[in-house]
């Protein structure tokens, strides 16, 4: 069961570090919104202190879709996932296989932000280390679990770079909201306050009430 | 026979509302600190609570499709998840019409507008799928999908952002524990022209049905012309 899941990612992780097509413009998409974000707001470090949260997560959404975007799509060359629904996989283990490949990407890229954003914005953003990567952890996951499902369901459609941004956003809004408050005061150095508790709370019940829809519906979406 | 019943809920629903604009311009007294702007209240909640009903009438029909693949599930889901969206939009805009007057402004990133904005934009999504999928089988499978994974975000975001912050009015109702805070005149009068309203969404969801049944024949018989051609 665990190794079926683990087959899927490795796959998928070995498909994208040898072609690196989405990790690659992802990346560069992400470094650019950061740029631009310096430009648009030219904040202050008392008001980066205030935004870091806020200016991180909306990186880290535009860069997951175009990651999510291609979860799927890439394996529309030569018929791969016709391939992949008639494997032996149960159609969860295929789809939860993919968000965990999902994850591992999306993390790194973040990993990859959160130095950059530190030099470019002039912030120490590492002195709580662990219950930032937690965070990212969870948020991510959520972002993925609904991400990878649209991406499944927009595979065939002409316009599904567009149309997983158009569903994603508006319900990654609780994931959002929970993460930018959280990150916010993970980045600023200090530690959750007890109220901020809810957050975290709020992100593990989002990632587990959608982890449990989308592997029911794995089957559905996947096999149609 | 369908039709003609559509033509009396129609006339129902006229004569109900023709009535209560009466009482609510006429009749019913301009509230002690509002003044006459209260009167979007009438429209305002029943458009709430109509489009909350084509929610979750959507996400039944949606479950229904999946469970049993019945396209006239998925023809009631989509028909009732664009009626909710048109009383949704009443709903916004009417609010952003008396926070204009009350508050002095159109719009604020209260909990209740933030939500009723973002259930907009999730629901509008599914439409935007459903139109973008082409084979029919597909459509109905997927977009049911869409729909349940809209109503499970829908009541989370309501407490996401419930906890983020509030500036909206509280309950006035009296079912919602909120006893004596409205004259109970005005109180019935939000819930008989809720009854209009529904109606009104009645007729338009049986239309919008009558229409998806009409748009699948015609859609089968030009497969059935392309077959033979």
């Amino acid at each position: 069961m665990v190794r079926e899941i683990l087959v899927v990612a490795s796959k998928d992780l070995r498909t994208e570090l040898r072609t690196k097509e989405s990790i690659n413009a992802s990346l560069s998409f992400a470094l650019t919104v950061l740029l631009l974000f310096s430009f648009a707001f030219d904040p202050t470090a008392e008001q980066v202190r205030q935004i870091s949260g806020g200016l991180l997560w909306l990186v880290f959404a535009f860069a997951g879709a175009l990651v999510l975007n291609r979860s799927f799509a890439r394996e529309r060359d030569n018929d791969c996932l016709e391939a992949l629904v008639a494997s032996p996989l149960p159609a969860w283990a295929l789809f939860l296989g993919k968000c965990l490949a999902n994850l591992v990407l999306l993390v790194a890229i973040e990993l990859v932000c959160l130095p950059v954003f530190g030099v470019f914005y002039n912030v120490n953003w590492a002195r709580r280390p662990l219950p930032l990567l937690a965070v990212l952890v969870l948020a991510t996951w959520g972002m993925t679990v609904l991400g990878t499902t649209f991406s499944a369901l927009t595979v065939n459609l002409r316009l599904r770079e567009l149309m997983l941004p158009v569903l994603l956003y508006p319900m990654i809004i609780p994931v959002l909201i929970a993460a930018i408050e959280l990150t916010t005061t993970l980045v600023a150095g200090e530690p959750l306050q007890a109220e901020q508790w809810v957050w975290v709370r709020l992100l593990v019940a989002f990632d587990i009430i959608f982890t449990s829809l989308a592997v029911a519906f794995a089957e559905t979406v996947l096999i149609s | 026979m369908r039709q003609k019943w559509i033509y009396v809920l129609l006339g129902l629903a006229a004569v109900l509302l023709i009535r209560n604009l009466y009482v609510i311009l006429y009749v019913l007294p301009d509230e002690k600190e509002q003044g006459p702007i209260y009167r979007v209240i009438f429209f305002h909640l029943p458009a709430f609570f109509t489009a909350g009903l084509c929610y979750m009438a959507a996400l039944l029909a949606s479950l229904h499709t999946l469970l049993r693949q019945s396209s006239r599930a998925d023809a009631l889901a989509v028909a009732a998840t664009e009626v909710g969206l048109a009383f949704a939009a009443v709903n916004l805009i009417t609010g952003m019409i008396w926070a204009r007057i009350i508050w002095g402004i159109w719009w604020t990133w209260d909990a209740r507008l933030t939500w009723a904005l973002i259930c907009w934009l999730i629901y509008a999504g599914y439409l935007m799928l459903r139109h973008a999928i082409e084979d029919p089988t597909q459509r109905a499978r997927h977009s049911a999908v869409l729909n349940v994974f809209a109503f499970a975000a829908v009541i989370i975001t309501w407490k996401a952002i419930e906890w983020w912050r509030t500036q909206h009015p509280g309950p006035v109702l009296s079912i919602r524990g909120a006893r004596g805070a409205m004259d109970p005149a005005m109180e019935s009068m939000i819930y008989q022209n809720w009854l209009a309203l529904l109606l009104l969404g009645a007729v338009l969801v049986a239309l919008r049905l009558d229409q998806e049944r009409v748009q699948r024949e015609v859609e089968a018989l030009r497969r059935q012309a392309h077959a033979k051609a």
